[in-house]
């Protein structure tokens, strides 16, 4: 067993479209699947900072109660299961309902998963931000979502930017378990070469390497836009192996 | 004089920690009414209750005769005429010092973008912060902070400002250039609570002195009542601990 270097660099030429293809599919699924999951995690882990208080009415503590409950289910069991069986579940699962198609179910199921991660980092950006902000906020006026939006998620975004940019490149990596679905990403492409060419090894060296290509891309742009954010020249270290 | 604020027997109760045990104050318009006392006889607590940081446990609190402790008060329209003053500043970090001034006025008075930036600029001036409106709040010192911290009360128009040891955080060499601004508001006639550990400065400004001890107000005077003949043992003693 060894690897063929030369061999390897051919299969690439002559696949060049098949790889693209792959490359962009994992490109969409990725920043699709991060973005939409952090707009699900902002709406989910500002329900589950919301505190019940003791001046609340009965309703409004049991609605809160509920979106507590409901968002710890939900970070539960699309945290806890993998996202393979999540996609494989619900696609059939709703195809009936729905009528959706395996891309579409694909977009879906990796804004949801993601969704659950980034809950859990909004609401600890959030837990993290100074209770002294809040109170500043309350005492001019501000409603409970005034001080959410304008004062505390700003901060809370700005605070956990690493941890959010550090799904996008969980996102490359995990897209590839979309293969399920027949979506045509990087790793489903490959396995569609290998399995034409019979060159496994060559083969999925060629798609580690543009793996390992498009994480350095993102690890470099979510770099650049944290210290943009700092306002700083400090590079943090971002742990690019989540 | 018109009564603004008027508390009646306020409790205050921490699980089983009693820290007010019966407050009656009654703050009239222009007022300066400073709160002095050692540390955890209730000063904060009683502010807090005021801008119902905190719930009281039992008591009124009338804000124009009106029960701001009933079901259905508007408590933020309440909070934007009764602004509080931290004794950590308190700024938006993710504003900067002309945005902290601003924020409040559009998104809870609703004013224009460019009335409120006038006002914004206004206070700013006044409180000698002109030339740092576009700077990072992190960036400023303690006593700049403050200082920009009452400008964006003051651009609420409030009717009534709490200050919580607004010096206290701060290094000595700062304190006066926050307690001018406070003085000039006295002078222009604002209407006050003041918690403050600086004696001095509450003889000055003061029209009338608490003091509170444990729980309750052990004296209540003028400045001069209270600073040069205290009749409450305590009140003596307490005020012993500031003489040099
Ligand atoms: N949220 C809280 N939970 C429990 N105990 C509290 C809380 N807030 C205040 N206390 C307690 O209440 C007491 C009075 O506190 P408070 O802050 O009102 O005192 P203070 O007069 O402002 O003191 P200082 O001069 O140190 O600021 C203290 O014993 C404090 O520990
Ligand atoms: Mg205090």
């Amino acid at each position: 067993m060894q690897l063929d270097l030369s061999r390897a660099l051919s299969i690439f030429i002559d696949n060049f479209d098949i790889f693209l293809n792959g490359i962009l599919n994992t490109i969409l699924f990725a920043i699709v699947g991060t973005v939409f999951g952090l707009l699900i995690g902002l709406v989910l882990g500002g329900i589950k900072a919301i505190k019940i208080e003791e001046s609340d009415t009965l309703i409004i503590k049991v609605l809160k109660k509920i979106g507590h409950i409901f968002t710890s289910v939900y970070i539960f069991v699309l945290r806890g299961t993998p996202m393979m069986i999540q996609a494989v579940f619900f696609y059939y699962l709703l195809r009936d309902l729905v009528h959706w198609d395996m891309f579409t179910a694909g977009l879906y199921i990796i804004s949801a998963n993601t969704g659950a991660y980034m809950a859990e980092i909004v609401r600890s950006g959030i837990q993290s931000t100074d209770i002294g902000q809040t109170e500043a906020a309350k005492s001019l006026g501000f409603g409970n979502m005034q001080t959410l939006f304008y004062i505390i998620l700003p901060q809370a975004i700005k605070n956990s930017f690493p941890s959010i940019g550090n799904q996008l490149i969980v996102n490359i990596k995990d897209s590839s378990m979309l293969n399920v679905l027949s979506i045509t990403e990087l790793f489903f492409q490959s396995m569609s070469i290998a399995g034409s060419n019979y060159s496994y090894v060559e083969t999925y060296f060629i798609s580690a390497i543009l793996y390992l290509i498009l994480t350095s891309i993102a690890y470099i742009a979510l770099n650049y836009f944290e210290n943009k954010l700092n306002d700083t020249k400090v590079n943090k270290h971002m742990d690019m192996c989540a | 004089m018109e009564e603004i604020i008027k508390i009646k027997d306020l409790k205050k109760h921490f699980g089983t920690l009693d820290v007010l045990k019966g407050v009656d104050i009654t703050l009239h318009k222009g007022e300066v009414l400073t709160i002095i006392g050692s540390s955890g006889s209730g000063k904060s607590t009683l502010l807090r209750c005021v801008d119902l940081l905190e719930r009281p446990t039992s008591g009124n609190i009338y804000y124009h005769d009106e029960d701001i402790l009933a079901q259905g008060f508007d408590v933020n329209h309440f909070r934007s005429r009764v602004n509080m003053v931290f004794q950590n500043f308190n700024l938006f970090n993710n504003l900067n010092v002309l945005d902290n001034c601003i924020i409040g006025q559009t998104k809870v008075k609703k004013r224009s973008k460019e009335e409120a930036r006038e006002i914004a600029i206004k206070n700013l001036t006044k409180v000698g912060m002109k030339d740092f409106i576009n700077a990072k709040v992190t960036k400023l010192s303690g006593g700049q902070k403050q200082r920009v911290a009452i400008a964006r009360a003051l651009s609420m128009d409030p009717e009534v400002i709490l200050f919580d040891e607004p010096t206290s955080a701060l290094d000595p060499e700062m304190v006066y250039e926050v307690l001018k601004v406070i003085k000039d508001l006295a002078s222009e006639g604002m209407t006050m609570i003041i918690v403050t550990h600086e004696m001095n400065f509450a003889k000055e400004v003061s029209d009338r002195v608490i003091f509170m001890d444990n729980g309750v107000i052990a004296e209540e005077g003028t400045a001069k009542e209270i600073f040069e003949a205290p009749k409450n043992e305590r009140t003596r003693q307490f005020l012993a601990g500031f003489k040099a």
